[in-house]
Parts: C-alpha cells; structure tokens; sequence
C-alpha cells in the first residue's frame, strides 16, 4: 500500500456572481514511503489548492485523499505543512514556535524541550532559541517554520513553495539543507514550486500540472545521483524536458 | 561623544526649559497684567494653595476616591469589553447580532448616561464608576473585535496543522497574543476616554472625595487656585497612569513587537 493515495480529486470553487472555477479535475496519485515528489505548473494550476486538501484546510469537491489507508478530513499533526508566507507566530520565540505543536498535543515539557534542541540543531539556529522572528532573517525563518513542523513528527511533510519569496543564494542553499533534513529524517514530502530548477535539484518524482482546470499533465522519475550538479549535462538534459512537457501542457490545455 | 551629549542635552533640558517659560509667562502674565486671582492665579499663588492642601492631608483621600471611580470603571470595562469584544470578532453570527445595538449605543455621550446612573446606582462610588465605564467600555469594545477580526488567516491554518484545532484553544494560542496590541491599544484610549469622564461622573454623583469633585467644590467656594491644583493633579495623575500601562505592556506583552513597525 502506498503512503498516500489520492483518488479522484476534483475541487470546483463558486465564484460570487456563480461563476465556477474548475481547480482540479480528477487528479490521482500514490505516493510512496520516503518519496520527495515535486509539483510543478504555472500559477492558477491548482497546486497549492491541492497541498491545502491534503492538509485537511480544503476539502475535495469530490474524490478522497488517504494517508495510510484513512481518509483525510481535517488539519492534523499528522501532516505538517510549510507555507509559503512568513507562518511562525511572531509573539513566541524561535524556541516556542518549535515546541508549539507538543504544546497542543500535552507533551511533557522536558520532552518538549530536547525535541526543540534536536531539530534547532538539524536547522543549525541553536544561538538563535530565545529570539523572536523579527530578529531573523527569510531564510532563517523558514528553516525555524521546517524545524517547527518536524518537530510535530509527522508522516508526510506539505512544503507550499516555502523558498518562493528567498533570494537565489538563500534558496539553493535551503535546497540542500532540505534534502540533508529529509535523508536524516526520512519523511515523505510534497513539495510544490513553479521553479523546474527546484523541482529538478530535489525530487524523486515531478508531476507536472496544466492550468484550468488543474490536471496532472505528466509525471516523471528524476534518477539522477545526489547530489546533483546544477550545472552539469544530465541536470540541463532533464531540465529541458521537463520544460518542454510544460510547454505541450500548455498547448494542449488551450485546445 | 559630543554628539551623544549634545542630544542628551537637547532632549532632556529642553522640555525642562519649555516648562519653565511656560510657567514664567504664566506668572507674568497673572501678576502684572490679569492682576486677579479669580481670573487666573499665579504660579505661585497655585504652588501656595497646593501646600495648604498638602498640609492638611485630605489630597490622599480625594487620590483614593478618585482611583476607586476609575478602577471600577475601568476594570468593568475591561471584564466585559474584551470577552464581548473577542467573541464578537471570532464568532460571525453574534457580530451580526450584536452589532446594530453597540452601533446605536456606542455614539451616546457618557455624560448622557448620569441620569440613569443616579438612579440605578444612588449617589454612591458605583455610579461614577459606572460614567467611567461607559467612556472606557467602547475604545476597549472596538480595538478587542477588530484585532480580533484582524488575525491574519495564515496564523489560524499554522495552528491548526500543527494540532491546535479548537475554537477555544486557537483563540487562545493565536487570536489573542495576535490581536494583543490592538487590545492594548483600547485599553489605552479606553483609559483616556474613561479618565475625562471622571471629573464629570465626581461632579454629578460623586460623595465628599475625588479630585473631580474638590475641583467643583473650590469653584462653588471661588477657591480658584485650588481648581488649578486639582486640573493639575488630574493632568499629572492621567499621564502617570498611561506611561505605567505603556510601560508594562511595551515590557512584557508586547516584547515581540521591538522592532516590527507599528
């Protein structure tokens, strides 16, 4: 049995003058234990709407969302998920945002601690436990918003571009801490960008969606050694082709 | 270093300086050319009248009575404002319910109230304390519901990914610390509104003490140095309490701000 398993998964949105808007349409999927799978498409494709569904903040017009064989139906510590904005409560601490899952789920303090200095050391911002987010910069903020979901221990990790708004430095080099963070830590993740170079440096698998309604165009294994080398023949050589499935995609969706 | 003591300089002596020509033209203007106590008292006139008033030690009950008004008031405002104020923001139907009514309630002039607080409440502390309440209640009311409904949506989904799903608890781990400074913010107008309505409510309703109500007695008795005694006192008085409440909410509640522009 797959990890998780979406069946079927369509969401219409109404708009006020009763407009509807076909987000996704029919979309399935199964993805495996450990697998790192990359969701690629333009803006207005329906990739963050379906990362939403499976944290349970959306629900499928129609169809199902599974993990592990049970059905998804709300938000759930179970599925941790990274946004995209700036998401950590500015009023606590680095410390505090991490442990603040454990909180709600009654750990015992002592337990909630050597959890926080676990994953504050696996995000290397030890000196930084006492600070608030103001004091931090992008990059570090999302290494404290990825620290605070795996704390949580959750079995599929949902990443909503979480490096979209970082410079280009910042975001590669959050590229690889990701990927050192998920062979140590060997969760499931999700990972939704519009950058095919993301997509490519990371995934085990890429789905490629087309806009409007959302469909998953095509899906491709990425079988390249990691680390990967950006610059090097095989990375361009995928990177075009992923480029040049997403140009059909499009082509074919205006028809 | 010279910079440094140049801006020390200018920001500490020169409000000291301010003050002090404030008060010798004050002095001038009442000794030499007013030339009449009851039309406006000197300086010194108001400097002797506090020292009789000092000496005869009745400023600590009128102190006493005066923060009884406010406290009641004030902390009745706080009771209700933010409960009713937080529920409204959070919960849709009861904002569209309660709405209407706070919108109609809420342009009445505290003073408008007196009436009915006198009957309600006889001529005792509660009364005033209830004027108090009805200038306090609303700034409190409305900063509470709109930091309330300001809590951004990303805030709420965090939260609730990460296990904290109830209403109950997602406004208290989220709504709340989030809409602190707005709440902070009522509170302080609230204080300020309530803090005017004082001298007021002592006028109407207040017993023998208050500061509000020497200030009116010294006026029925053309004790005219001592209303510039008691307007100064609840000058000072006002300004204490609003620099100790910011300075506790800046210090502790609203750490997490430093630094974030406001």
């Amino acid at each position: 049995m797959s990890k998780l398993s979406i069946d079927r998964v369509s969401k219409v949105f109404e708009k006020k003058q009763g407009e509807v808007v076909v987000a996704l349409d029919d979309i399935s999927l199964e993805i495996e234990e450990t697998e790192f799978v990359c969701f690629v498409g333009p803006s207005g494709c329906g990739k963050t709407t379906l990362l939403r569904i499976i944290a349970g903040l959306e629900t499928a017009t129609s169809g199902e969302v599974s993990l592990m064989g049970a059905p998804i139906r709300g938000p759930d510590p179970k599925r941790g998920m990274v946004f995209q904005e700036y998401s950590l409560f500015p009023w606590r601490t680095v410390k505090n945002n991490i442990t603040f899952g454990l909180e709600m789920r009654g750990v015992p303090k002592a337990d909630q601690v050597s959890a926080a200095e676990t994953y504050l050391a696996m995000v290397g911002l030890e000196q930084f436990r006492e600070a608030y987010p103001y004091e931090l910069s992008g990059g570090m903020r999302q290494r404290v918003a990825i620290a605070r979901a795996l704390a949580n221990e959750p079995e599929v990790l949902l990443m909503d571009e979480p490096f979209g708004a970082l410079d280009a430095q910042t975001r590669n080099a959050m590229q690889r801490e990701l990927l050192e963070i998920w062979e140590k830590t060997q969760k499931t993740i999700l990972f939704v960008t519009h950058s095919v170079d993301e997509a490519v440096f990371l995934a085990d698998r890429i789905v490629i969606l087309s806009p409007r309604p959302g469909r998953i165009c095509d899906t491709i294994r990425v079988d390249l050694p990691r680390p990967r080398e950006r610059t090097g023949p095989e990375f361009a050589d995928v990177r075009r082709y992923v480029l040049g499935l997403m140009d059909s995609c499009r082509l074919s969706s205006k028809i | 270093m010279d910079a440094t003591r140049t801006h020390l300089l200018r920001n500490r002596l020169l409000p000291l300086v301010s003050i002090a020509a404030a008060a010798i033209v004050w002095q001038v203007v009442a000794q030499f050319i007013v030339q009449n106590k009851n039309l406006l008292p000197s300086v010194t006139d108001v400097l002797g009248a506090f020292l009789v008033l000092l000496e005869s030690g009745r400023l600590a009950s009128d102190f006493a009575t005066s923060l009884t008004h406010f406290g009641i008031g004030v902390g009745a405002a706080l009771l209700i404002g933010i409960p009713l104020g937080m529920a409204m923001g959070w919960f849709r139907d009861l904002d569209t319910a309660a709405n209407p009514i706070i919108e109609i309630l809420r342009p009445v002039p505290p003073l408008a109230w007196i009436p009915f607080a006198i009957i309600w409440f006889g001529l005792t502390p509660v009364a005033a304390g209830f004027i108090v309440f009805v200038g306090a209640f609303f700034p409190v009311l409305v900063n509470t519901y709109a930091g309330f409904k300001g809590v951004p949506r990303l805030f709420v989904e965090a939260a609730r990914v990460l296990g904290c799903t109830s209403p109950g608890r997602l406004i208290r781990h989220v709504a709340l610390p989030a809409a602190m400074p707005s709440i902070a913010t009522g509170i302080r107008i609230g204080m300020g509104v309530g803090w005017m309505c004082l001298v007021a409510a002592e006028f109407f309703v207040g017993g023998r003490y208050g500061l509000g109500k020497q200030l009116w007695v010294s006026y029925s008795l053309q004790q005219m140095s001592n209303v510039v005694v008691y307007m100064l006192l609840l000058g000072i008085l006002g300004l204490a309490i609003d620099a100790a409440f910011r300075g506790y909410v800046d210090g502790k509640l609203l750490r997490w701000r430093t630094g974030e522009v406001a």
